[in-house]
């Protein structure tokens, strides 16, 4: 119950934020103008389309859940608001899990929006709207769940700047750690290969939630993968959710 | 009457920034606050009342001591149920109006919509910021921000309300009028404890007082115990005397168009002064008896440290 009132805070301090609709105008222009890019492109223009508004939901979604996570707890703190906030009978666990539903639920409305958009775009151009594409912003979903927590955990003990330095790095190394499975592969057994498959496990993948590919170029999507995807984004998410819990309760707020 | 409030030993070290340094705020506090009274907490900037408070309220964990808030932990959402908290310098929701920002207040303490609606029209006419209730709060002044705060530590109608600093940015009218409140809540039964640097405002509300310097309690007692009544020395205005013939009776503060402000020390020679007024042909503007103040044992107990 009270997490749920600071998840509702959370969500009207979040909409009454300038920097959303910012950022918001600025993905909906980013998937308006993949149609003029298509024009000016060789090749399969629809396709272009497809990808240039699926990678935009998915930037400009990373990018809100950096921006605003990051100064969620951080403000709290600086403005002092936290001091009446914890007075009242609240734990510290569901001050962190209220702000981090609530940003949660922001960005499920954020993305609700430029999925229409998106869908809006791709219908005038091929008359079709395909679940598939619905299926990769769900995808796109599970990785700001996970991001959210990362931003949340960075805002607990850091500065919004550094947090988001440190938040935007994660999205960096998630989206580049899937080429150490090359390089474990090609790795022969040993410490080495050991060493290599511990930081793979450690160090994110948020390349599982991205199935922009399959779905713009229309190939066959393995069995059980969103599954796989969700239990992924989940059990990481606890994992940072747990660790900011465990930072967040012993801080003093000096 | 039972305490609603005990601090035993407590102590605390910060240790900010980077490379730490220590820094000692609180060297041992205790006090008990009792239901039913207001409990002063007096001070000089940076001798630890803030800390102190944010140890009470499970905002600051102390290294060593103990803090019963209603006989439980500090942390313990059930002792803060009965709690009202108004900090020093209040900064709250700049985007919420104040009566959302009243709402969300109440709503963390479960108080359902009917009843919520109820006590917000209430307290905001308590704290006269009715007419701003539907403004942002990044419009309100600091008077206004004062008092919307207070009618937040109000709002889930507290037996114990904790006030920091609650008279400051106030213009004189406020200041007393949120000293009638606080009296109010006293004549409500409920407990207050508030710190201040007007000594005054403590004088004349408070019943049991602690000042703490430099992080350790230096003098507590109830207010009548520690504030003696006897005269310290008497202040005198005369016109139409001699300031030399007045020396002999005491020292003149000063003497102004004819007038002579005369300090005397022994009670004993207040008549004579009178009589030699009298003969003289004088007369007596005012006759002040100065008792012993809050001022003097603060000013007396710094001083000592």
């Amino acid at each position: 119950m009270t997490i749920l009132v600071i998840a509702r805070h959370t969500f009207k301090e979040a909409v009454r934020d300038r920097i959303l609709y910012l950022l918001l105008f600025f993905s909906a222009l980013s998937i308006v103008l993949a149609r003029v890019m298509a024009v000016l492109t060789v090749g399969d223009r629809v396709k272009v389309v497809k990808d240039v508004g699926l990678a935009s939901i998915a930037f400009f979604g990373a990018l809100m859940a950096i921006l605003i996570g990051t100064g969620l707890v951080y403000k709290e703190i600086e403005k002092r608001t936290i001091f009446t906030l914890i007075s009242k009978p609240i734990r510290r666990v569901e001050f962190l899990l209220g702000k981090y539903l609530g940003l949660i639920w922001t960005l499920a409305v954020m993305l609700t929006a430029m999925t229409a958009i998106y869908l809006v775009v791709v219908f005038l151009h091929t008359f079709t709207v395909e679940f598939r594409m619905v299926l990769a912003v769900l995808f796109i979903f599970f990785e700001l769940i996970l991001l959210t927590a990362v931003a949340i955990l960075f805002s607990s003990f850091s500065t919004p700047i550094l947090s988001s330095l440190f938040a935007l790095s994660f999205y960096l190394i998630g989206h580049f750690s899937w080429s150490l499975e090359t390089l474990i592969n090609k790795t022969p057994p040993g410490t080495r290969r050991t060493l290599l498959k511990v930081l793979y496990a450690v160090l994110p993948d948020l390349e599982n939630f991205n199935i922009k590919t399959e779905v713009v170029q229309n190939l066959p999507l393995p069995a059980g993968l969103w599954l796989g995807a969700l239990g992924y984004s989940v059990i990481y998410t606890a994992f940072v959710l747990i660790l900011a819990v465990w930072i967040f309760r012993r801080r003093d707020f000096i | 009457m039972g305490n609603v409030l005990e601090l035993r030993d407590v102590k605390k070290t910060y240790k900010p920034g980077f490379i730490p340094k220590p820094k000692e705020v609180l060297k041992g506090v205790s006090f008990t606050v009792a239901e039913g009274e207001i409990f002063g907490y007096l001070g000089p900037n940076g001798a630890g009342k803030t800390s102190t408070i944010k140890c009470v309220l499970g905002l600051v964990y102390p290294d060593s001591g103990s803090i019963a808030l209603f006989g439980r932990s500090p942390l313990d959402p059930r002792a803060k149920d009965k709690l009202g908290f108004l900090p020093e310098n209040p900064y709250f929701y700049e985007y919420l109006t104040g009566r959302e920002f009243l709402d969300f207040y109440a709503q963390l303490f479960r108080v359902d919509k009917a009843e919520r609606a109820e006590r917000i029209a209430h307290l905001l006419k308590l704290v006269d910021v009715e007419r701003a209730a539907d403004m942002p709060l990044r419009k309100y002044s600091r008077g206004m921000l004062q008092r919307i705060g207070l009618a937040q530590a109000l709002i889930n109608e507290p037996s114990f309300v904790v006030l920091d600093e609650p008279l400051g940015g106030l213009d004189p009218l406020g200041r007393k009028e949120i000293r009638d409140i606080i009296l109010g809540l006293r004549d409500a039964g409920k407990t207050v404890l508030f710190t201040s640097h007007i000594l005054q405002d403590i004088e004349m509300i408070c019943d049991h007082v602690a000042i703490i310097v430099q992080g350790r309690i230096l003098n507590q007692g109830r207010l009548s115990e520690l504030v003696s009544e006897k005269v310290l020395f008497t202040e005198i205005a005369v016109a139409g005397v001699a300031d030399t013939d007045l020396e002999v009776f005491g020292d003149c503060v000063s003497v102004r168009d004819g007038m002579a402000l005369l300090k005397v020390p022994e009670e004993a020679d207040v008549p004579k002064v009178l009589d030699l007024v009298r003969e003289r042909g004088g007369r007596i503007h005012s006759l002040i008896p100065r008792t012993q103040t809050l001022e003097d044992i603060f000013v007396d107990t710094v001083a000592r440290q």
